[in-house]
Formats: structure tokens, sequence, C-alpha cells
């Protein structure tokens, strides 16, 4: 939305011509953030002011001042009975004002030429507008060209973070939710497995499992210090299958009231000296990998330093099994001990 | 000192979309382009200094949760680095300067490591 920040980026096909009139390919959609969307979806007039003062094209220059001084405004739009004809703004009062005349009608000084959105477009479209033609404020006219509010670039920032928050307030709700999944579902043992299936050299999906493991965590009300250490223990172990097994291998995590269960599962190549593997800075990785960041032979070192238990298994030609344990204190993940 | 002076002071361009930056009062920084020191050593709203531009540093960035990441000496991340940095809320900046530059000058701003 903004290019002139991202002066060292040449701009995308979309950025330079726009979206507008062609449908969103998978591609788009994936480079589409949240703010951009939005601009999609959120119509004109879920934003715009529909609560508005007007100027008949008769009233005298110094009426409109004083409406637009009382109202803290900078424009009207002028009607003949219910009629758009015109806008007036502050500018034009300047205008008149140069030439002593704010005792001139309205129609003499108003904006003639009229730009307008239509209130069911999104905003993208008001956005574009403002942007052509550098005003500050549009009419809204509903399909019959009758005016049925303003917009400014302000009403649209302001429904955009309004937008933002139902957004994070929906996410506190989905969390709240989860974080009740262990008191509502009652048996002897609850446990709640998600599976990852990691392709083996996918560095493109490196860290996606991690951050879903995360999430989730995080939705099941776990302590954030703990959802931290988890993520960071399951980055490695998920790195570790895309750098080094043959065929990927299987991310696996179980969670429970009492402790969270992290593992790999892999069928090779495996592991020929174990202890060699954990000794600080060792590395097998190739020079490509490494010129990535990778292989810094920190990697199960650092998952022995997140959790509370790490325990490898691994054979060589058979594969290799990695699970790593973090306990919960009692009055974290939301568990109530039922009597 | 929030990251708006630091952009401003140290000149770095805003690669992903704009924010209010003033919110963003980083805790100290860390340097390496090793993913997994980085992992062990950035602590969340740290600022980390790296060469790396490439897609799974904002993986790592957004596990730490850190305040930043610097790309120096101009390293460029692609589109699909940059979208993904927008989605997961990961502020990258980037310089033409080394690593040893913007560790320097960040230093002589203040920001320092917390022990």
């Amino acid at each position: 939305m903004s290019p002139t920040r991202r002066p060292s980026r040449i701009p995308t096909e979309q950025e330079t011509n726009g979206r507008r009139g062609r449908s969103i390919t998978d591609d788009d959609a994936n480079a589409i953030n949240r703010v951009e969307e939005l601009s999609y979806d959120l119509k004109v007039h879920e934003v715009m002011t529909a609560d508005l003062k007007t100027a008949s094209p008769e009233m005298p220059l110094s009426k409109v001042l004083e409406i637009l001084r009382v109202n803290h405004i900078s424009g009207v739009p002028v009607l003949q009975g219910d009629e758009l004809i015109g806008i007036l703004s502050l500018e034009d009062i300047v205008r008149a004002m140069q030439k002593n005349e704010l005792s001139a009608p309205v129609s003499q000084y108003m904006t003639k030429k009229l730009l307008t959105v239509t209130s069911y477009d999104s905003i993208v479209s008001a956005i574009q507008k403002f942007s052509d033609s550098r005003l500050g404020r549009l009419p809204v006219v509903d399909e019959n060209y009758k005016l049925v509010g303003m917009i400014t670039k302000g009403d649209i920032t302001r429904g955009i973070l309004v937008a933002l928050q139902k957004d994070y307030k929906e996410e506190e709700v989905r969390r709240y939710r989860a974080s009740h999944l262990f008191e509502d579902i009652v048996s002897d043992r609850t446990t709640l497995v998600l599976r990852y299936n990691i392709k083996a050299h996918d560095f493109t999906h490196g860290g996606n499992a991690s951050s879903h493991i995360k999430r989730a965590l995080l939705r099941l009300g776990a302590d954030p210090q703990i959802a931290r250490r988890c993520g960071i223990a399951v980055y490695e172990a998920e790195i570790n299958l895309i750098i080094h097994t043959t065929n990927g291998g299987i991310l696996k995590l179980e969670v429970e009231s009492h402790r969270i269960t992290m593992s790999t599962v892999d069928d090779g190549p495996g592991i020929l000296d174990i202890d060699q593997v954990l000794q600080p800075g060792y590395t097998t990785a190739t020079e490509e990998v490494r010129e990535m960041g990778f292989g810094a032979g920190m990697g199960l070192v650092n998952i022995k330093r997140c959790v509370d238990k790490m325990d490898i298994e691994s054979t060589v030609g058979k594969g290799t099994k990695l699970v790593m344990r973090i306990f919960v204190p009692t009055e974290n993940l939301n568990v109530r001990k039922e009597g | 000192m929030n990251l708006q002076q630091i952009i401003e002071r140290l000149n770095l361009t805003v690669l992903t979309d704009p924010r209010d930056f003033t919110l963003v009062q980083p805790d100290g920084g860390y340097t390496s382009d090793l993913l997994s020191c980085v992992m062990a050593g950035a602590k969340s709203n740290y600022l980390w200094i790296t060469l790396q531009s490439h897609l799974n540093i904002v993986a790592v960035a957004a596990l730490l949760e850190v305040a930043a990441i610097i790309i120096t000496e101009n390293a460029m991340p692609d589109s699909a680095t940059i979208a993904k940095a927008n989605e997961q809320g990961i502020c990258l900046l980037s310089t033409t300067k080394s690593t040893y530059e913007i560790d320097g000058k960040l230093w002589e701003m203040g920001i320092h490591t917390q022990e």
C-alpha cells in the first residue's frame, strides 16, 4: 500500500497495475497481508460518516465557514433539494477570502467536478481515488446517485484499526475456547495430539510446524515462556528433519494437562555416534546449508537447554527418534484438578 | 530509545509494512548469522542484526518474538520473505552498512544487552 517506503525493491506487477478488474489468484492471496485484505473486505458504507453537515448553493460562504469551524470539518457537500451538485472545502473559502468575498453564495466557489464513491464499493476503490486525485474527502452516493455520506482518509484508517481490533478479539475468543479443552472434556487421561509431516530439504516451509505448535499452545492457555521453550526446541527438531533426513519425518506434539511431549521420527540415515552430535559445534551439515545459517552444530544443544527431558535413539540405516518433554506446573494450561 | 528513533538515526530502510515504531522499545540486541546461535542468544524484544536474508529468518524471529531484524550490507530478502514477515508481524529493516558498524552505533545509542 505504500511503495514509497520500499525504495530498494522493484514494485511487483500487482503494485504497479493494481488488482482491480481481475480475480485474485492463490499467489496473490499469499502475498496479501491482513490490512490489504481488509481494504478489500471493508465496504465504504462501513467506515464513512453518515451524519452529514451539508450546504445549499444559496448559502453565503461565511455561514459555511461557521459550520466547518463548529464541527471541526474541512469541507461539506452541497445539495440542491436532495441532489448532490458540488462540494465546498476550506480551500474554496480561502480563495473567496483572498478576494474578500465571504458573502458570496456557495454556488460561486464550490467545486462542481465531482468525484464520488459508491457506498457498496470496497474501501480500496476509495483509497485509489484518494491517491489519484489528492483530494481529502469524497462524497459517498448510493446506486441512485443520492448522497448518503462522506469518507475521508481518516475514516479509512479508523475503519481498518477497528477491524484489526476485532481480529484481535476473535483470537482472544479462540484462545479462551481452546483453553477450556482440558476442563470441558472429562477422561482419566486426555491427550491432544498434533502431527506434522516434514519434508526433507524443504527449507521454504522450515519453521511452519513450529510456529503452528507455538500458536496452538498459546491458544490452549500455556504460559508464554513454556510456549516459547517448546517453539525453540521444536524448531531445531524440525530443521534437523529438513537438513539431515533421507525422506523427511513426522513431528508430533502431545499435550496433556501436566506435560508437553514433542517428538520426531524419521527413517534414516540414523546417527552413528550420539555423544558426538551432542557436542556443541559438531556438525555434519553441508557448506550450502551452513551458508543459510543452519548447521551451527547447536541444534540438539539448544533443545536440551529448552526442555526438561530429552531422549534420542538412533540406528544407522534405520532412523532416529527424538523425544522432548516439558513438564507443566499445575497452574498452567488452565488445568483444574477435579476431585 | 524506540525503534522509530533507531530507524531514523541509522537511516534504515523499512522493508515490511509501516507500523507505529515509536511503540517498540527494544530491550537489547544480538548479532549472528547462525540461526541456532540466535535461537540460543537472542531474547524476545531484542534487535537481531544479521547478513542472512532468506525466508527462514522470519520463522526464527517469530518464535523468539524479536523486536526487528536488521539485515546488513544491503542483503535483500525476496518478496516471499517480506510477505511472510508481514503475515507474522515481523519487522524487517535493511541497511547498506556492515554488521560491525550497526552493532557499534546501536551500542553507542545505548542499546546494550541485558544480563
